[in-house]
């Protein structure tokens, strides 16, 4: 198994994000929640933009607006009538904060500034902050450092209920859904978080909600603390982030079981058969009830549709990329269905890549952590995929070699309906695997001569 | 006024025919606002963007490389070296100890892979606060490699977008000057137009018709070398008063290279673009290719913007957009398709232009500087538009209200600019307003 680092030191098309856009999407997820980046007005209307252009909703992020005064002086008075601004405008339940390369360079101490704000005023909304300073990590920090940081805000230890916890990392919409409809079907009463289900995927209001409706309750993450269980998607999470010296939780679940006792189950992201069964008898142990009939069909439609589609896929190679955590979920899915991930890169380095996967993939597979795109249309060249699988950002090498991409993960921005892609459980791995079917017989038939109708 | 308008933004928010004097601007946005401008670095990246054949890298963290990866169209008909996304990617270990070595290492390993004309060094929020000396490393490499690497300094703090408008056209003011090619007479430079669509190429076409030299193109459609040689031109002709004003000035100055303002949206403006050139050679020559021209073009349209007129009458817009002089062409193109315009808004207007809009607009207009959702979407509803004209930021607005929406910046595919983009405009307008789906919005 191949190691493959970037071949310049300095970044080309970058396979990342900053990690305040990861806190933004968590804050997304709580209800009555209004973001606030504690830096350059840019900030927040880059990531506005970027959020925009994926999940076509409005996602308002405000900003401390800092001034070359605030940068030398400290930004204590924009963070002061920033909070007193939003509360005028959108008069939040909840302001979640995230800092930025700028403020904490300059040092900031962001804990002080919510303490003297909520002393000084009463009847405040709730607060709490996360430190995502862009040089550390990746969108995937700033996101578990948010869902850490709610947690450790919120959680309440208490007697244990009967409700577990769902913490299924960076899914789409469609799969928050999904999750929820799975814990009605079981009859467990769970929490997911975060859940933007709604927020960033929303109903036709007739209105521009400032504060759109959804979203994991206050209520909700006060319960995270006496759940029965949590059940959280991952294996890198936090890991490859801001330095967690004297601080090794690296994700809420974890949290959740070091301070207040609640058991933890991780496990990869359920996307394939293999996983997504692990995931399915954990909650059937909690429910203590069998799969529900529904389900059940779903899987073996799954497994029927594997045998269908078998020939199509078998030995293909695949290039595939986005945030570790997702990639190493795709990469097992691939083999399970006897595709070879030639490929499999992140702009992330936490270097857990080449471990997780080591145990499951074979010698002919290239692991490119702390890539980027330009670093992994170089190595494509050699490697000649039939496909690739990943965000949008991808599509200018695979229209340069002529090769065809599923769209999966974030950002989609160039694709309707990015929002409603499933990508986990036996409904998500279903639905990828009919795409990359699909895209496999599409390039079949419009690279023949014989234009077949049948295929 | 509202309630919902922010204390502090009170003056930024006017109505035509009501006498409240001068509108207030030049403002940096207030903080927790929502403002939908973005920040110095924007402002230069925009402007900067489209040179095709410059190595543009970004020194900082990953975020403010990674948001403008090919933001929007800058269409090049040559090179596309400006697509790719270059960024030092500073880490936490950078931060400490300075990022100047990773800037010159990476500078130097760009210029020998990609061979480019000339390296633009973006400096984002913390570079001058870790203390990186961005112009020694700029100089050194530019000695080192023989190609100009010029300094953008532009910390995101440092003013707003309109500053790094400046900040661009002094690293481009840089450029030119060094370059002495022969041009013929008539020769121009279009500054301000950045070729989201291919607009440039509609009105290099017709300048092209009339008789005149296309010299240097800035930044649309961008090259080097012809930015070293933009003073031999005898004209600049300036699009989009707020992002290239200053680079006109500073050739002015400097070069003695006379300036005017034009807009090249809707047919009035874009007619007027012609005329003028024509008026500043002083021919007869042009101005009567220029009035060939603009009958031939108007006589093709006109007839069928009738049709859309007829359809689209009596519907009303709200316009917000980046410069001030586009929502000036926007308000007369809107109007000779029988759109009102009810609301009109930018992100970067000086107060001369609100006055124009002012004496433009039809009564109790709304005109609002550096606006937010929270003002914006109360607008629409107090005016009822049925169309809203922005960018990405401002599509959810109006599609979450359920009214039309047209695409005047970033994702645009369109060319709206010329008789051309007019016809476009129209086209996009009807297709917006007429959708059948509305009736399940209501």
């Amino acid at each position: 198994m191949a190691n493959i680092s970037k071949s310049t030191s300095s970044t080309r098309n970058a396979c990342k994000l900053c990690a305040p856009l990861g806190a933004s999407l968590v804050f997304k997820g709580i209800e009555g929640c209004v973001p606030l980046i504690h830096g350059s007005q840019g900030c927040s209307t880059y990531i506005r933009r970027y959020m925009i252009s994926h999940y076509k909703e409005p996602v308002d992020i405000a900003s401390t607006n800092f001034s070359e005064e605030a940068a030398v002086f400290g930004g204590g008075q924009n963070f002061v009538t920033g909070i007193n601004n939003i509360i005028k405008q959108y008069n939040p339940a909840v302001i979640g904060v995230a800092s930025t390369c700028l403020s904490e360079t300059i040092g900031e101490d962001v804990d002080a500034l919510i303490r003297d704000y909520t002393g000084q005023n009463g009847n405040t909304p709730l607060f709490f902050n996360v430190s995502t300073p862009s040089y550390c990590g990746t969108h995937m920090n700033g996101f578990h450092q948010a869902a850490i940081a709610a947690v450790a805000r919120f959680a309440k230890s208490g007697k244990t209920g009967s409700q577990i916890n769902i913490f299924p990392g960076f899914v789409s919409p469609a799969d928050i859904r999904y999750l929820k409809e799975l814990c009605i079907d079981f009859h467990i009463p769970a929490t997911v978080f975060p859940d933007y289900s709604e927020t960033l995927d929303n109903v036709h209001t007739r209105e521009y909600q400032l504060v759109p409706s959804g979203g994991t309750t206050i209520s909700e993450l006060e319960m995270t603390g006496s759940a029965k269980a949590t059940i959280e998607f991952g294996t890198v999470f936090n890991r490859g982030g801001k330095s967690t010296i004297g601080n090794s939780i690296v994700s809420a679940g974890q949290w959740l079981q070091e301070k207040m006792f609640v058991t933890n189950h991780q496990l990869g992201f359920p996307i394939g058969i293999d996983v997504s069964d692990k995931f399915f008898n954990l909650l059937s142990g909690i429910a203590q009830s069998p799969m529900p009939d529904k389900h059940q069909k779903e899987r073996g439609r799954l497994i029927d549709a594997y045998v269908d589609a078998h020939k199509y896929v078998f030995g293909k190679r695949a290039v595939i990329y986005g945030e570790e955590d997702f990639v190493i979920a795709l990469a097992a899915f691939l083999l399970e269905i006897g595709m070879v991930p030639v490929l499999v890169a992140s702009g992330a380095a936490s270097g857990l890549m080449k471990s997780t996967l080591e145990t499951i993939a074979g010698p002919d597979i290239c692991i490119a952590d702390g890539s980027d795109f330009a670093s992994m249309r170089e190595i494509m060249q050699e490697l000649k995929p039939d496909i690739m699988i990943g965000n949008s950002k991808g599509y200018y090498i695979a229209r340069e070699m002529k090769i065809p991409l599923v769209r999966a993960g974030f950002p989609i921005h160039d694709r309707f309906g990015a929002s409603r892609i499933h990508h986990i459980g036996y409904r998500g791995t279903q639905e990828l695997f009919d795409r990359i079917v699909n895209a496999l017989i599409e390039y079949k038939q419009e690279n023949s001569p014989v234009g077949y109708k049948y295929i | 006024m509202a309630d919902y308008i922010l204390t502090e933004r009170q003056k930024q928010v006017a109505r035509s025919g009501s006498n409240t004097g001068k509108m207030v601007c030049n403002k940096p946005s207030v903080a927790g606002s929502v403002s939908q401008r973005a920040c110095v670095f924007c402002g230069s990246r925009v402007v900067l963007y489209p040179i095709a054949d410059a190595l543009h890298i970004i020194h900082g963290p990953i975020g403010c490389a990674a948001y403008t990866w090919d933001i929007r169209g800058a269409m090049s008909s040559g090179p596309e070296l400006h697509r790719m996304s270059f960024s030092t990617d500073l880490s936490e270990k950078e931060v400490v100890f300075g990022g100047e070595p990773k800037l010159y290492q990476g500078l130097t390993e760009l210029i020998d892979k990609y061979n480019p004309k000339a390296a633009f060094v973006y400096s984002t929020c913390i570079v001058g606060i870790i203390g990186d000396d961005v112009e020694k490393i700029c100089k050194q490499v530019a000695q080192e490699k023989n190609i100009p690497v010029l300094p953008v300094q532009a910390p995101g703090f440092q003013g707003s977008k309109k500053d790094g408008y400046k900040v661009a056209c002094e690293a481009l003011f840089n450029l030119v000057g060094t370059l002495d090619m022969p041009v013929p007479k008539y020769s121009i430079n279009i500054l301000g137009d950045f070729n989201l669509a291919g607009e440039l190429w509609i009105l290099m076409d017709y300048y092209k018709r009339m008789g005149v030299h296309i010299n240097a193109t800035i930044t649309g459609d961008g090259r080097v070398d012809a930015i070293r040689n933009a003073h031999n031109a005898a004209l600049n002709v300036v699009q989009c008063s707020g992002s290239m004003a200053h680079l006109a000035r500073l050739m002015k100055d400097k070069y003695n290279v006379p300036f005017i303002h034009v807009s090249y949206f809707g047919i009035e403006d874009m007619s007027d673009a012609l005329y003028e050139v024509a008026k500043f050679f002083n021919s007869d020559e042009l101005m009567a290719k220029a009035r060939d021209i603009v009958r031939e073009e108007v006589g093709r349209l006109m007839p069928a913007l009738q049709w859309y007129r007829e359809r689209l009458e009596g519907k009303r817009a709200a316009v917000y957009v980046g410069g001030a002089f586009k929502a000036i062409s926007l308000i007369k193109a809107l109007r000779l398709i029988g759109v009102k315009t009810v609301i009109v808004g930018s992100q970067t207007g000086n107060s001369d232009d609100y006055e124009v809009i002012k004496k433009l607009s039809d009564e109790d207009t709304i005109i609002v500087d550096d606006s937010n959702p929270v003002e914006l979407s109360n607008f629409v509803k107090e005016k009822q538009a049925d169309v809203f004209i922005g960018g990405v930021k401002e599509r959810p607005i109006a599609h979450k209200i359920g009214i039309g929406f047209c695409d005047h910046n970033h994702e645009r595919k369109e060319a709206l600019a010329g008789y051309e983009g007019m016809m476009n405009f129209a086209k996009e307008i009807y297709a917006t307003t007429m959708s059948p789906i509305w009736k399940f919005t209501k």
